[in-house]
């Protein structure tokens, strides 16, 4: 009976319409109580326990040459830290490279303190006390020392922008066992992996949220993570092949988000879930 | 930073750790040596936590607050937990995870001139309810307020 | 050799607000490594917070207070240059002590 069947879908739709209230409100609470819980971690960052070793290790000699980071530029002169991060990745001419941050502080210790390049790199992406990792201690003191600073990487300059233009080639390239690109779970907004939202890194304000908030404290790994971690992660989820520390891919994809972070003040080191 | 005295400590071999900090003059006066409560530590409820504390049953009390506690965690390796305490007297707050292996997570005891209230980080195994009891003029008051634990995402 | 503390004590109205960062494992005992081996409990089990020598804080730990611990609290009086000291001990006995000046 057509009658009875109308109501039938009628009262149904009310049941889904008020189910959909129901789960926006419901949706809208749990995402309200995260992020409580989410500020309510702001205040006493574990990052800067790593900050504070980084500083000493900056400031003291190391190293078969026994060489402080005095004499370490990081694209603001030798020894300087200060606003340092916020214009990285950048081209050192000593190096003839582009480099982020880690790939230069590495260049660093096996150029100047006389370290090999696997003796520089052995720590990197710590684990406790275990892995203590140096690198990710010495990355939490230099960008805590850009907090406040706009994000000016130097797109002008050809060889960054050379690095920024393959960093965009390679975020929309599709590959891998899952055929996935970086856009796949950052191209629109409103995505997730199970309850964690992902930032659409193809919006300026997606990339610069995304980009001024690493290093960030884990907690659930309770340790301090990089952004080559962070796209080393990315690469492993994807099932891509390992993302080499400092190669040029990572720098490149580096450059691209950095660069789109451009203008946005940097907040890190931060503390994320 | 000192390194000679922690040097010394390294050195110090026999003699126990406790001593040593006592004769470098880092414990105040006519302080006691450190106690851990060992049974307190190992306890599955409230009534043999009570037992380990040689305290009575506690009284439900609204006068114990809890701050910046939220109601969801999204990771339940770190967990924010505010107390306050407005009970008069209160000499030690303490926080309790129910579903925790072992209930007790830690015991702060507040002398006079210190305000009853703290925050710390605490870990949840799961969703449980969370204790806060407080001991005011020998007595035992608590409240508790339930915190669900979201394991989150995979990985990265 | 465990790293300093990461201490902030600021003068707020007639109190001292403190503020501490510890770095510690807290490993809890309850994990397992990858070769299925129970991974010893390793923790704090005693902080205590001295201003001019009378204690300001005394706390017992269990296993679960978080990694690398954080602790907030006030005290009343301090006043800005006056140091407090803040010690912590683990079950392994190994020990950390340091200063911070009130601001």
């Amino acid at each position: 009976m057509p009658g009875m069947i109308r109501r039938i879908v009628a009262a149904s739709a009310v049941v889904c319409v008020f189910a959909g209230v129901v789960a926006d409100v419901f949706a809208q609470s749990t995402a309200d109580e995260i992020a409580k819980y989410r500020d309510a971690l702001q205040d006493g960052n574990p990052a800067e326990l790593w900050e504070a070793r980084g500083e000493e290790m900056w400031k003291t000699p190391r190293g078969p040459k026994h060489v402080a980071f005095a004499s370490c530029d990081l694209g603001q002169g030798a020894g300087v830290v200060k606003g340092a991060y916020a214009q990285l990745p950048r081209y050192f001419a000593d190096a003839g490279r582009v480099m982020d941050l880690e790939t230069r502080l590495v260049w660093c210790m096996v150029n100047q303190q006389g370290y090999t390049h696997a003796d520089a790199t052995k720590t990197v992406f710590g684990n406790g006390s275990a892995k203590r990792s140096d690198l990710e201690a010495l990355a939490a003191y230099v960008t805590s020392r850009s907090q406040g600073v706009k994000m000016n990487v130097p797109l002008d300059e050809p060889h960054v922008h050379d690095m920024y233009a393959l960093g965009e080639k390679m975020f929309y390239y599709r590959g891998g066992t899952h055929d996935f690109a970086c856009a796949t779970c950052h191209g629109d907004d409103g995505k997730r992996i199970r309850l964690q939202d992902l930032p659409n890194l193809t919006k300026v304000e997606g990339a610069q949220k995304a980009y001024t908030t690493w290093p960030a404290y884990r907690v659930s790994q309770g340790e301090l993570r990089t952004f080559q971690w962070r796209l080393n992660d990315c690469f492993r989820q994807q099932r891509f092949p390992e993302l080499v520390f400092g190669s040029d891919a990572s720098i490149a994809l580096t450059a691209y988000l950095a660069g789109r972070a451009n203008g946005a003040e940097y907040r890190g080191p931060a503390i994320k879930r | 930073m000192d390194h000679d005295r922690r040097d010394a400590l390294r050195r110090g071999g026999g003699l126990t750790l406790l001593t040593l900090v006592a004769a470098a003059g880092w414990l105040p006066r006519g302080a006691a040596a450190e106690t851990w409560n060992k049974d307190a530590f190992s306890t599955k409820s409230l009534d043999e936590t009570m037992k380990a504390l040689r305290g009575s049953a506690p009284v439900a009390s609204k006068d114990i607050v809890f701050f910046s506690t939220p109601d969801i965690a999204e990771n339940g390796a770190v967990v924010p937990i505010g107390i306050t305490s407005n009970v008069p007297k209160t000499e030690s707050i303490a926080i309790l995870v129910e579903k925790n292996p072992n209930m007790l997570s830690a015991v702060f005891d507040v002398p006079a001139g210190t305000e009853p209230s703290l925050s710390t980080r605490i870990k949840m195994g799961q969703t449980s309810n969370v204790y806060a009891l407080v001991k005011a003029d020998g007595k035992y008051f608590v409240n508790s307020k339930e915190i669900k634990v979201t394991l989150g995402g995979c990985g990265g | 050799m465990a790293d300093p503390m990461k201490i902030r004590a600021n003068v707020v109205g007639d109190s001292t607000e403190v503020k501490v960062l510890m770095s510690h494992e807290m490993e809890t005992g309850q994990r397992k490594d990858a070769q299925g081996k129970v991974i010893p409990a390793w923790f704090i089990q005693n902080v205590r917070v001295v201003h001019n020598d009378k204690v300001v804080l005394a706390a017992q730990w269990g296993p679960s207070v978080a990694k690398n611990p954080f602790l907030s609290f006030k005290f009343k009086g301090g006043a800005k240059g006056d140091k407090i000291r803040i010690t912590w001990v683990d079950n392994h006995n190994d020990t950390r002590t340091d200063e911070a000046t009130i601001a």
